[in-house]
């Protein structure tokens, strides 16, 4: 011990040193090791400070789509024919709530909730992360939202959620015209990306699918808004950090006049058919509906299997808009296009005058052609025949004027082709001509389809939409308006001025371009028709006298009566339902007043039980004028001309009824 | 001894009798109140946690002024017992050892749990520095490889249990002795060298597979983002969009909004980083290298060759926990259990530390007495 402690006395210099050297040796390593853990922060904090700053805010932000608001839709008066309902749903954040199964079975009884949502509920506890919200019952009636928010405070963690869903308040009324949205399916979905608008629909549940809905989509549906939030590594919303908001889709007022479309319901009374009312100063459409019709609002809230089946087995199907699909020989309504070709092709005059005695009957062919009045109308004229809708005076046109003469001219009045109005469901109708039958059914056209094409018949087809239409360029003496349902549009336009929303709106007419008109040689042509269906509707004893009896402004018109109806042209004959389908179709056209007009009207009923366009279309159209002149006294220039209202001139408000 | 020496001792007498040294405890304090801030942000705002972490500190301070007292010749005497009885407290873990996150390191006394790793981080140095300090130095060869085994024993005792973040330091702090105490280089470094032959074996037949999973992990941490590469990442995404300034106090959103794991106790560097940025860490790490000079120092001016190189390996040992727990917060080492010394959350390895603490203050203030 003394030996070991001496030695460690005599070297204590030395050892010393060596320790200090080895001190020294260290702190430089502790330094060397300080400096490479400050230059491996150097470089996360300074150089890589982008790259980390990216990643860090792409942890804690998340960018949540919010969906606009879809535009609304109004008629012609500011009704509401679409509008955003909100839903109301209830639902329960699990965390937020102690007990969660004796609070759940107590609002269930206050609310009078099934106990299979209320088992739906627990199950679904397990899977779902405790800070989100699990729906309880999704549609709440107004009286269980009422009661819930009286004992809410009762139920922490439970809360009311609305949602904004489209509804129809007409339902069935305007389901053909405006449509409906649905859920976004796989399918609109491809379609969306194709048009490389996906992402504007990132929080939308529903597209249009019919009618106005689809065709104006992108103006109804806005643009998406986002909500820029921060969350945590739950995923839980900490709180907001930007807001864009979404811009509300525009609302879209339409020319329909949801009274005369309530008018044009009630006058088909349950009969299969369609009602198309068009101003033909301007292409709008007022009324336009085809009955049988349904609830589009089904649609929305997804319609059921046994609903959907219901509605598509049904014989007189509802799903068809009669009035832009379905196809009807026009019969004797175009009597008055074929005689202005007529006149135009200088195959008759005014004066003309030809015998019919009853019968038809091509040279060398044995079979006779009958009028519908057995006995002829004697000697007719171009006035007469239609008054009196004469078909031999037509066979006869039709047989100096020839198919190709007649299509040429048809053609020009829209027959065979797609009105322009919009929406997506029209069809085309047929127009028939020597090239049409060669490429349809590669067979020579025939005279005696001449014939019948002369009277409305054989392959044409016609929507009431072109019906109206055809007339309307008729009363415009050649001038053609698109028929149209849209009227304007209003946008909203909200700005965040000192975190104040400011609301604008901005309301554009929409114009519609108008085609080309159609001119004829000789303009007094137009008249001398147009005075020829005045007559039919304000002369005693013509097809259409009946019917306007007594209404208090200039109405002209013309029927029509088309036999073997079937809107399914397509469609094989079938022997089982021959005995409806083989009943008339009932067609009517007519405008007012006869010097001004302001509305064309075009009726069509299928397979009406007895009688034709006079008895059964004709009063249609009467309805819908008289509702829309509703006081409105109009006569005519020449009071003998119009012998309902003899004894005033010009326009007058009746003042007592 | 002259009057006017006597007078200046005497000066000094009242922080020397109650064995404070005061740099090291400005330095000690500084790092502690840092820490209460860290914990305050970092645990979730709550005053619960700042409480609970002050409890520990102060128990901590206590250990460390208790410790002081001691004079340091006194652990040569137990330094044999102490030794012996810690290897045997470390077998006795193994074999009945309470079974916490996947390790087992906790004896059960009954009363309390105990964790002999953490003694061990004392007893190693002391038994080595008592050893080595008996003969001249620099240390001889013989001597040098006796303590190498005496160093491997409870390191591999440790590294068994598993627990490679505490072995890690007590080799290390074994090693420090070894080499203050002046073996050759070049016998150290064929040492490290049998080490690093060593490493497949640890590979194959010690590490668990979660510590093999973290040397993978660590060697390429994207390969498993939301795995165990995930702590990595995030830690690294939060210093890195710290930048030079920090997001603020309170700030930080890796840590407040939870992408950070263990954001109080490990991780609590990244926390740090993320709020108080480059500038930030400078200051912290001024501070750590004053304490590591402050104990160098007393390693220096210490008497004798025992106190000499414990001081010396207990300061470096300190400045170890810094690296490695540093290094593996910012990616540059595996992630192995250690905390950020006197700033993270946490009670053992805490106390352990301050206790080492009040070793190197008495060492500082016993000095003279013994010159």
């Amino acid at each position: 011990m003394s030996a070991r402690k001496r030695i460690s006395i005599k070297n204590h210099t030395a050892e010393a040193n060596l320790f200090a050297r080895r001190v020294l040796i260290a702190f430089i390593g502790v330094v060397i090791m300080l400096l490479i853990l400050f230059n491996n922060i150097y470089n996360l904090e300074v150089e890589s400070y982008d790259k980390y700053k990216t990643k860090s805010n792409s942890n804690r932000i998340k960018v949540l789509p919010v969906a606009p608001n879809r535009g609304l839709i109004y008629d012609r008066n500011g009704v509401l024919l679409a509008e955003n309902k909100p839903i109301y749903s209830l639902e329960v954040i699990p965390e937020d709530v102690k007990d969660i199964k004796e609070q759940l079975s107590a609002v269930s009884d206050l609310l009078d909730i099934s106990e299979e949502k209320q088992e739906k509920v627990l199950k679904s506890l397990r899977s779902k992360r405790r800070f989100k919200p699990i729906e309880i019952h999704s549609r709440l009636s107004d009286q269980q939202v009422a009661i819930f928010s009286v004992h809410q405070h009762k139920f922490p963690g439970f809360f009311i959620d609305a949602r904004l869903k489209r509804y129809y308040p007409f339902a069935d009324l305007t389901t053909h015209s405006v449509g409906y949205v649905a859920r976004i399916n796989q399918r609109d979905n491809i379609k969306l990306e194709d048009k490389g608008i996906a992402d504007n629909y990132k929080a939308t549940r529903n597209i249009g699918k019919l009618g106005l809905e689809k065709y104006y989509e992108e103006m109804l549906h806005g643009s998406i808004g986002h909500q820029e939030v921060e969350i945590n590594n739950q995923g839980r919303i900490i709180r907001t950090l930007n807001f864009t908001p979404p811009i509300p889709g525009k609302d879209l007022t339409l020319s329909l006049d949801i009274e005369l479309q309530m008018i044009a319901k009630r006058a088909l009374s349950g009969n299969r058919g369609s009602v198309v009312v068009m101003d033909p100063r301007t292409g709008e459409i007022l009324a336009m509906y085809s009955n049988p019709s349904y609830d589009g609002n089904l649609f929305v809230h997804g319609i059921s299997t046994k609903n959907y089946n219901k509605l598509r087995n049904s014989k007189d199907l509802p799903f068809i808009n009669r009035s832009t699909q379905g196809l009807f020989p026009p019969a004797s309504t175009i009597k008055p296009l074929i005689a202005l070709t007529g006149l135009e092709e200088k195959m008759i005059t005014p004066e003309f005058e030809i015998y019919d005695p009853g019968f038809y009957q091509l040279k060398g062919v044995d079979t006779k052609r009958r009028d519908w009045k057995k006995w002829g109308h004697g000697m007719v004229n171009l006035t007469k025949s239609l008054e009196q809708s004469c078909n031999i005076y037509y066979y006869d046109l039709a047989f100096k004027l020839g198919i190709t003469r007649i299509s040429t001219m048809m053609e020009k009045f829209g027959f065979g082709e797609y009105s322009g109005i919009d929406i997506h469901e029209e069809r085309s109708g047929t127009m028939p001509s020597v090239e049409w039958k060669r490429a349809r059914y590669n067979q020579q056209w025939y005279t005696g389809e001449t014939l019948s094409v002369g009277i409305g018949q054989s392959y044409w087809t016609v929507t009431p939409i072109q019906l109206v239409n055809s007339i309307s360029i008729l009363v415009n003496k050649g001038e053609i308006r698109i028929p149209h349902l849209l009227k304007s549009t209003t946008e909203t336009i909200n700005t965040i001025v000192n975190n104040k929303v400011e609301t604008e709106t901005m309301t554009t007419d929409i114009v519609y371009e108008d085609k080309p008109p159609i001119v004829i040689s000789e303009p007094k042509n137009w008249d001398y028709v147009l005075d020829g269906l005045h007559n039919t509707v304000q002369k005693r004893g013509a097809t259409g006298y009946n019917a306007f009896k007594g209404s208090t402004y200039d109405a002209a018109g013309k029927t029509g009566s088309a036999q073997v109806a079937n809107i399914k042209q397509d469609e094989k004959y079938d022997a089982a339902t021959t005995s409806e389908n083989q009943r008339d179709n009932a067609m009517f056209i007519a405008f007012a007043p006869y010097e001004a007009p302001e509305i064309v009207v075009a009726v069509a009923i299928e397979n009406v039980a007895k009688g034709g366009g006079a008895s059964n279309a004709a009063p249609v159209a009467r309805q819908i004028m008289d509702q829309y002149f509703g006081d409105r006294v109009i006569v005519s220039k020449d009071s003998s001309r119009h012998p309902h209202h003899k004894n005033v001139y010009g326009e007058k408000h009746l003042s007592v009824h | 001894m002259r009057t006017s020496g006597q007078d200046h001792q005497k000066q000094r007498t009242i922080l020397q009798r109650i064995h404070i040294d005061i740099p090291l405890l400005i330095g000690i304090l500084s790092l502690m109140i840092l820490g209460l801030f860290v914990v305050y942000s970092a645990g979730g705002q709550e005053f619960g946690i700042v409480i609970r972490q002050s409890i520990r500190l102060g128990i901590a301070l206590v250990v460390m002024f208790a410790v002081a007292q001691i004079p340091p010749m006194a652990y040569q005497k137990w330094a044999v017992a102490m030794f012996i009885v810690g290897l045997l407290m470390l077998i006795c873990v193994l074999l009945f050892g309470h079974v916490g996150k996947g390790a087992q390191r906790w004896l059960d006394l009954g009363f309390m749990k105990f964790q002999p790793s953490e003694v061990m981080k004392l007893v190693v140095p002391i038994t080595i520095a008592w050893f080595l300090s008996q003969y001249d130095l620099p240390a001889k060869i013989s001597h040098i490889v006796i303590a190498f085994i005496l160093v491997l024993l409870p390191t591999l005792l440790i590294a068994k249990q598993p627990d490679l973040g505490t072995s890690l330091l007590i080799a290390s702090s074994g090693i420090f002795v070894i080499f203050l105490a002046g073996a050759s280089l070049r016998l150290i470094g064929v040492c490290v060298g049998l080490a690093s032959a060593f490493a497949p074996i640890l590979w194959f037949f010690l590490m668990q597979d979660y510590q093999k999973q973290r040397v993978l992990t660590f060697l390429n941490p994207e390969q498993d983002p939301l795995g165990s590469g995930y702590h990595i990442i995030q830690s690294k995404i939060a210093i890195g969009s710290g930048g030079i300034h920090g997001k603020g106090w309170l700030q930080g959103t890796q840590s407040q909004l939870e992408f950070l794991p263990e954001r109080h106790t490990d991780f609590i560097f990244a926390v740090f980083s993320e709020e108080f940025g480059l500038i930030g860490v400078s200051i912290l790490f001024a501070v750590y290298l004053a304490i590591v000079i402050r104990g160098l120092y007393i390693a220096i001016n210490a008497q004798q060759a025992f106190t000499k190189l414990l001081a010396g390996s207990l300061t470096l040992t300190f400045f170890v926990y810094v690296f490695v727990n540093i290094g593996m917060v910012s990616g540059l080492l595996p992630v192995v259990g250690v905390p950020l010394p006197l700033v993270s959350y946490g009670g053992t390895s805490m106390v352990t530390l301050m206790a080492g603490f009040g070793m190197i203050m008495a060492i500082s203030t016993n000095k003279r007495v013994h010159a």
